[in-house]
């Protein structure tokens, strides 16, 4: 046995009004969803808790819904769900390009995507996706609801917007007719790993202009950023290779990679420009235009 | 602090006294008496301790025992009479799938869970679903070979 886990008080939810009853009456506590990242993070000790609450079993959290204009994700739905889903693949197919590439079989048949989101990884490979398709998380507690933009979620290495007692309750995304999107991650190896980079992007076109483009890259930053430079220069711009080429280099004004054990920060620096452009054209291709 | 666990394991009604921090690769290997189920890395890397949860592969080294009360376990103790578990071993050994054996009851339980599945037996499917075992001895090639062999002697 290389570890063991300290000991903890267990506490269980069956509801959601249970769960939040739980976290807002107990102190030093952490919710337990798939348990992929915390259990390992108690094993090692970046975290000891007196209390965990595990809230696996909240059905009313394990959901997809196709609500015509958006699609609504429970944030206890399992990201094997996600990737099997035929919904999110009719309606958000860049997410289920990323799921797919996530961790391995057994874990996507434990791990959630609230849980992904609320530990807040830098490298965390649903909020690219989420992030070009403009989702907005559904935060709740006790006193109530509130809604977050993605973007406004990642405070930094596993910081959040989420107030101490208050919960991931769903993600919202719009559904946006007309736009190709893709997925690209790059890791040490093919499979099984975290990225060293990844990038999605989404692109609008009207005629053989770009009507709106979206760039996120994940671990390149203290939290998932989006490339706003990059974007905004190709907005309204003619699509060409060569236009694409150049505004994939403005992705360096709004990435700050370091470092450490998967990658260099001028690998990561180099790998987000080739990676932006490629799968911008990858986008692309998903409304029929090759460049 | 104990709670009690009742889960049912290869068929077979169990209930467990646990601490809330003992993880499930313990309660079957260290309680249950379950030896197939192997401890490799002990953080969600390997795939040695893979067990069927609900019908499901996922890894039991972490997670925690008190998580899966009321669910449904298999280990390959409990799958090894099945046609499927029988083909994929035969075919493994005439592979030469298997050298020290230490990560074989993992990719077994796994390439069940695949062929249950009813997934179409590509080497990408393949691949993709055995993504989460690794083997520090064969090179894969011949694991691919082997479950692409059992699931065609199936059919
Ligand atoms: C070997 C391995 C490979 C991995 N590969 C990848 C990968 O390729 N890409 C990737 O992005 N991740 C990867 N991960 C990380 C992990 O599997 C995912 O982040 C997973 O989605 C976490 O979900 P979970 O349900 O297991 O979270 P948990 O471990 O249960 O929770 C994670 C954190 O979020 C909090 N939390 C969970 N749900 C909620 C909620 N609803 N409200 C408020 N707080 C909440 C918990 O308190 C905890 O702090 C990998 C992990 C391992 C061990
Ligand atoms: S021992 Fe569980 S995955 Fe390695
Ligand atoms: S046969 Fe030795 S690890 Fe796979």
């Amino acid at each position: 046995m290389f570890y063991r886990i300290p000991k903890f008080n267990y506490y269980r939810a069956s509801t959601l009004n249970e769960a939040l009853d739980l976290v807002s009456s107990l102190n030093d506590f952490k919710v337990l969803a798939g348990g992929t990242d915390l259990v390992i993070d108690l094993k090692v000790r970046r975290y000891t808790v007196k209390n965990v609450v595990d809230i696996s079993r909240i059905k009313e959290l394990d959901y997809i819904a196709d609500d015509g204009d958006r699609v609504r994700i429970g944030a206890l739905t399992k990201l094997q769900s996600i990737a099997d889903s035929p919904i999110i693949r009719e309606k958000a197919p860049v997410l289920a390009d990323a799921v797919r590439e996530m961790a391995s079989w057994q874990i996507r048949n434990v791990a959630t995507i609230g849980g992904n989101l609320c530990n807040a990884s830098p490298a965390a490979d649903t909020a690219p996706p989420l992030y070009v398709l403009n989702a907005t998380l559904r935060l709740v507690s006790k006193e109530g609801e509130r809604e977050v933009p993605i973007t406004e979620f990642f405070l930094g290495p596993r910081k959040t917007a989420l107030r101490s007692r208050e919960l991931l309750k769903e993600i919202v995304i719009p559904h946006e007719p007309d736009c190709g999107a893709s997925f690209l991650k790059l890791g040490r190896r093919n499979s099984f790993t975290l990225s060293v980079v990844a990038v999605a992007t989404l692109v609008k076109v009207d005629k053989n202009k770009f009507a709106d483009v979206r760039i996120a890259l994940n671990s390149v930053a203290p939290t998932p950023v989006r490339a706003r430079k990059a974007e905004e220069c190709l907005k309204g711009k003619e699509i060409s290779l060569n236009n694409i080429t150049e505004a994939a280099k403005l992705v360096l004004h709004d990435i700050s990679p370091i470092s450490d054990v998967r990658a260099s920060a001028e690998y990561r620096k180099d790998m987000s420009v080739v990676l932006t452009r490629d799968s911008l054209i990858k986008s692309l291709e998903r409304v029929g235009i090759k460049v | 602090m104990y709670v009690k666990v009742s889960f049912k394991l290869n068929g077979e009604d169990v209930t467990v006294d646990v601490e809330p921090n003992e993880i499930l690769l313990d309660t079957l290997r260290l309680k249950l008496g379950i030896k197939s189920v192997k401890r490799g890395c002990e953080r969600a890397e390997c795939g040695a301790c893979t067990v069927l949860l609900n019908g499901s592969p996922v890894y039991s080294c972490t997670l925690l025992t008190v998580q899966i009360d009321g669910m449904e376990v298999r280990t390959l103790e409990g799958i090894q009479d099945t046609p499927e578990v029988k083909a994929l071993v035969s075919k493994f050994v005439e592979a030469g799938a298997v050298q020290c054996g230490f990560c074989t009851p993992g990719f077994i339980v796994t390439a069940y869970a695949l062929i249950k599945k009813g997934v179409e037996p590509t080497p990408e499917n393949i691949k993709k679903a055995l993504e989460g075992n690794i083997c520090r001895c064969t090179g894969y090639k011949k694991i691919i070979e082997a479950v692409t062999k059992a699931v065609e002697s199936i059919k």
